[in-house]
Order: structure tokens, then C-alpha cells, then sequence
């Protein structure tokens, strides 16, 4: 059995986390989390000559660090798996061109790292892979550029935009060995409840993360009660309570104290991160530096890691057209 | 096959119940005292050059350059950005915004060379200012030519 | 006295004027882009209609200062400039008149390119 419902692949050999690094920049160091990220930055630069490099060499630091900890080399992962935000994602690309793994690109906005880990755990359980490393990475500097002003602007945000993590998570999986274990994962549907403001992407994703986490508790026939813990990846604090309204109203039981937000752990409401913080980075290092530590250390059992993205670009924006959300559920285990 | 719960109307409402609003009131004293303020240092700066003796078409010119070096200079050290933010369009509004929206992207895009980098997106913003403002005084200036015509 | 008079009056109209960029900004979803535009091309037309001279004579810089000044110097220069040079004038006067503040924001502009570097946000 490798498929459970409509959407959810269920891994007949779960494949094993045997390492995970994170690396948070100067602001997310500040933050609640601070503590637990495996590598912080002093300088958002990282002494390179652009913020896009920089978020490069951020996301190689990332997966080298996990490689280090696994005592694995470079040559022997078959597989990088990996996405950020820049057009082309040129930042785990351009890694990639620096590790030297064959790459596969992924792209799924502030989702993309839960993406990488279901694709990649579908290989591994498949037979295909015997180890890939799955990366995800953003930078406030690089996105901002992108998708926002330059800057040096002197612009004010709205209370509901959110706060780009310059942030960077990998997780190493294997298809043997010690450690814990991704046991299913849901792919989603490309959800538009026709929100146009480019800035609430809590409130663009809210819906997808609602029909994503509704499509594996039905495919599974599981309920939020099997989870010691859901964690939604950058809903922010508007989305995080929009979710828990939508499954209210469907009749869906979703207990607030098992949801946590990344995007809403990251910052200290103090920070000025407004609806919280946003990108691939945040719910990949959220999940590689605070979550997976947690279930290690038996705090937790079970974990569904659902990661969302707003599928908007400045192009989209710009022409009128409303901000569609994707979401990609993955259930973490404890061993056994 | 749809499961949501909402119809994108009514998600709305439940989207806007929940979003907090905008500090209005902080908002409009903030803009208010910091666009004034800019408003001062350039009545101070035309009463200066009154007092050089610039004369009437060379004081404005006087003025207005004295306040854009002081956006772009600011814009440049990185201050801009941190008053726009406290002041929204109390700095926006006056010529010194638009100056930081002339220096803003050229600083960030210099990276991408002097000529599409710099040279490209210094009009970013100021473009459409530029494109507009210019386009609309052209017409009023050929409304005035007809009117002027008409009546005379 | 009279100093001071004219310090209080280009503070509350220019203060005034930024209030209703603030406005547009909090009850509005226009980008800054668009608010920019609409404050130079108002200031424009209220020129054309005769309304915004007055705001200049009694406020000065309070109502020079703001992007609606850079409009009503475009419209007074279009308008001085056909008195000067008839049709032709309406394609040179706007220019001519804001020239100093075109060229002084490209050149500075260009020159805090060179000497700054981008800074991220704390």
C-alpha cells in the first residue's frame, strides 16, 4: 500500500532523517527560536558581494553542515532537493552548482521545503534514491527586492503583511538507519478564495492549508488528535486563526493547542515581523532547528508538517489577479 | 470537488473580522508632523535664500535641490527608510520622498550594473511621476493656448 | 512675528497635505506608485483650475514642498511658457520650470549609487 485517498502517498519504506542543520539570519536571532537554530548569522551579507549570493552560500552552509553531521560526503547524497524564492531559484541552484549533487529543482513558495521532503521520501521509499538531501531557503533582502520595494524606500507595511525569514533549513534523508521517519505525505491543491491583497498571504493560504490538511485526515483516517502536534508553515497570527475558523465552520476538529504557526514562532511580536514571518526558510528552519529537535527528544511522537505558499509573483500582482495558495502536508514520526 | 466551507464573499468578511486595522489615528499625527516639519525646513530654506538675494526663479531651484540632496543623502545613509516607516506619507508626500524614490532603487540595483542596474531603475518610481506630471501640464498647457485663443 | 507666522502656516497646510496621502494609504489600497502619480497630476489640474495658486501664496513651502507643488510648478511653467512662446510653449515650460529638481534628483541619485552600499532592514 503506497497511496492512500486522492492525495496522499503513504511510504511502504519511511524513509529516515539522519541529519538536519538550520541557519537563521541576524533578525530571526532575535527572536523566540533563537536558541535552537544550529547556525545564526551575524552579518546578512555572509561577506558576499550580493544578497542573492549570499543566500546561496547561506544554503550551502546549511546542507554542508548537515552533511558534517551526518559524517557523510558530499558525493555520496544522490539527490539535492531544494527551492527558494528568487526567480529561477537561483539560490539553491547555484548551491547546488557548489555541492555538485544532481539537483532537482522545487518550487512551491514558502511550501517548498515540505514539498522537497514528500517528493524526496516518495523516492526513497520507491527505491529510486538512497539518500537525498532536501533544502530550502529565502532571504528578507533578496525577496524583498523581488517582490516588494527596494530597500532603502521609505514605505510603511500593513499590520497583515508579513516578515521574509532570512533563513535556511536542510534535512538529509536516508532509506536506512536510526532516527525519525517521514511516514506519509500530502500533496495539495492549488486553493484561490479570490484574496487580492498580495500582502495577506495568510489569508490567501488559510484556505489551502484547510483543504490540504482535510484531504490527509479523510485519505489517512486520521484525525488532529492522531498529531501531538500540526505545524503549519507561515499562515502568520491572522492565518494561523482564519485556519482554525475554516475548520470550524466545515466541522473539521482542529484543537488550537496542537497548531502552531511557523511563520508565527519565528518572531517576538515586539519585532515588527507584523503578521509574522514568511518564506521557504521559515517553516525549514522552524521544522530542521525547533521541530525535529523536539521530536528527538520525545517531546513529541507524531508531527504533520504542513508547509503553505502563496503562488503569486510580481507579474500576477501587478496584473490584478488574485493570490492562489498550495499546501503540502508531511507526517513526521519518532522511531519505531 | 470543493471542501471549503466559505464562499470567497463571505471568506471576506471572515478575512477582514480578522484583520487588525491600521493605527489611524498614530498614523495621520505622524504624517502630519513629520511632512510639516519638511514643509518648515523648506520655508526656511527659501527665507535663506531670499536673504542671498537667489532671485524669483533661482530661489525655488535653490530650495527644491537643497531639500533632494537631503532625501537622496538620506536615503543613502540608510535613514530614509526608518522616517518613511514612523511617517508613512509625511515623507512620502514632499519632494524629499520623491527623491528617495529616485535614489532608493539605484542604490538597491547597483548590483546589476550602471547602466540596467543603476542607470534603468533609478525611474522606477519617479517615471510614472515624471511621465504623468509632464504629460498632464503638456495638456494643460495646450488647454490654456486654446482657451486663450478662443477668448482673445 | 511675521517669521514665525509664515513657519506655522507651511507647517499645518504641508502637515495637512501629507494627511491626505496617509489617507489614501490607510483607507485605500493604492500602491505608493499610484499615490505619487495622483498627488503630481492633482496638483497639475488644481493649478489649471486656478486653485492651487492661492494654497502657494498663503501657505509658501507648505504647499510648495509636497509632490503637489512639483505639479503646480509643471502647470505654471506650461502656462507661462505659452504666454512666452504660444503652442509650442506647452511642450517646454513644464520641463523647464522643475529642471533643477529633475536634474538635481537623477544626479544625486546616481551619486548615492556610487557612494552607498544597500542596507538591510534591522
Amino acid at each position: 500500500m503506497s497511496r492512500a485517498g486522492q492525495q496522499t502517498f503513504v511510504y511502504d519504506r519511511p524513509p529516515v532523517i539522519a541529519a538536519h542543520a538550520s541557519v537563521a539570519g541576524p533578525k530571526e536571532a532575535q527572536g523566540p527560536l533563537a536558541p535552537w537554530f544550529d547556525a545564526l548569522l551575524e552579518d546578512d551579507l555572509l561577506g558576499q558581494k550580493s544578497w542573492e549570493l549570499a543566500e546561496m552560500e547561506m544554503v550551502r552552509r546549511c546542507v554542508m553542515d548537515a552533511l558534517n553531521q551526518a559524517r557523510m560526503p558530499a558525493e555520496s547524497v544522490q539527490a539535492l532537493l531544494g527551492g527558494d524564492l528568487n526567480n529561477q531559484i537561483i539560490a539553491s541552484s547555484f548551491a547546488a552548482r557548489a555541492l555538485g549533487m544532481p539537483f532537482l529543482g522545487q518550487y512551491g513558495a514558502c511550501s517548498t521545503f515540505v514539498q522537497a521532503l514528500a517528493v524526496a521520501s516518495a523516492l526513497i521509499s520507491g527505491g529510486f534514491l538512497d539518500s537525498a538531501a532536501c533544502v530550502a531557503s529565502s532571504h528578507f533582502c533578496t525577496a524583498e527586492r523581488q517582490f516588494r520595494f527596494p530597500l532603502e524606500l521609505g514605505t510603511q507595511r500593513p499590520p497583515q503583511a508579513s516578515w521574509t525569514a532570512t533563513a535556511c533549513g536542510c534535512a538529509l534523508l536516508k532509506g536506512e538507519g536510526e532516527g525519525l521517519r517521514i511516514t506519509s505525505g500530502t500533496l495539495g491543491r492549488v486553493i484561490d478564495l479570490n484574496i487580492t491583497d498580495a500582502n495577506h498571504m495568510g489569508a490567501a493560504m488559510a484556505p489551502a492549508v484547510f483543504d490540504t490538511l482535510a484531504a490527509h485526515f479523510s485519505d489517512m483516517g486520521r484525525r488532529a488528535e492522531d498529531y501531538d502536534l500540526i505545524a503549519t508553515g507561515d499562515l502568520g497570527w491572522i492565518g494561523r486563526d482564519l485556519l482554525l475558523e475554516l475548520c470550524d465552520a466545515a466541522g473539521v476538529s482542529l484543537p488550537p493547542d496542537r497548531l502552531i504557526d511557523c511563520g508565527a514562532s519565528l518572531f517576538y511580536r515586539e519585532q515588527d515581523a507584523h503578521a509574522g514571518g514568511s518564506g521557504c526558510g521559515c517553516v525549514a528552519s522552524v521544522s530542521c532547528g525547533w521541530l525535529m529537535k523536539r521530536l528527538e527528544r520525545g517531546e513529541l511522537n507524531r508531527l504533520l508538517l504542513v508547509g503553505s505558499g502563496a503562488m503569486l509573483s510580481p507579474t500576477s500582482s501587478q496584473q490584478g489577479q488574485s493570490v492562489p495558495g498550495i499546501a503540502c502536508a508531511v507526517s513526521i514520526e519518532r522511531g519505531r | 470537488m470543493s471542501r471549503q466551507p466559505f464562499t470567497p464573499d463571505r471568506y471576506r468578511e471572515l478575512v477582514a473580522s480578522h484583520t487588525p486595522p491600521s493605527r489611524q489615528l498614530r498614523g495621520y499625527l505622524r504624517a502630519f508632523w513629520v511632512g510639516g516639519t519638511i514643509c518648515v525646513l523648506g520655508q526656511a530654506l527659501t527665507l535663506w535664500a531670499e536673504k542671498l538675494n537667489l532671485g524669483e526663479i533661482t530661489a525655488p531651484m535653490f530650495t527644491t535641490s537643497a531639500l533632494i540632496f537631503l532625501g537622496t543623502t538620506l536615503t543613502g545613509i540608510g535613514v530614509y527608510d526608518r522616517i518613511g516607516k514612523y511617517a508613512g506619507a509625511g515623507s512620502a508626500i514632499p519632494v524629499t520622498g520623491f527623491a528617495n524614490s529616485v535614489a532608493a532603487p539605484a542604490i538597491e540595483f547597483q548590483r546589476e550594473g550602471a547602466v540596467m542596474g543603476v542607470g534603468a531603475r533609478l525611474f522606477t518610481l519617479a517615471g510614472p511621476v515624471l511621465a504623468y506630471g509632464i504629460a498632464s501640464s503638456v495638456l494643460v498647457g495646450i488647454a490654456y493656448w486654446l482657451a486663450r485663443g478662443w477668448v482673445l | 512675528m511675521d517669521t514665525l507666522w509664515l513657519f506655522v502656516k507651511a507647517f499645518v497646510v504641508g502637515g495637512l497635505i501629507c494627511d491626505v496621502g496617509q489617507l489614501l494609504i490607510m483607507r485605500t489600497k493604492l500602491t505608493n506608485a499610484r499615490i505619487l502619480v495622483l498627488f503630481v497630476v492633482s496638483g497639475v489640474l488644481l493649478t489649471a483650475l486656478g486653485l492651487y495658486k492661492p494654497l502657494v501664496d498663503f501657505a509658501g513651502a507648505g504647499a510648495t514642498v509636497p509632490l503637489t507643488g512639483f505639479g503646480y510648478s509643471l502647470a505654471m511653467g506650461a502656462i507661462e511658457a505659452v504666454n512666452r512662446y504660444g503652442f509650442w510653449g506647452a511642450f517646454v515650460g513644464g520641463i523647464s520650470r522643475t529642471a533643477a529638481g529633475i536634474t538635481a534628483a537623477i544626479v544625486f541619485g546616481l551619486v548615492n549609487a556610487l557612494v552607498f552600499k544597500p542596507h538591510a532592514k534591522p
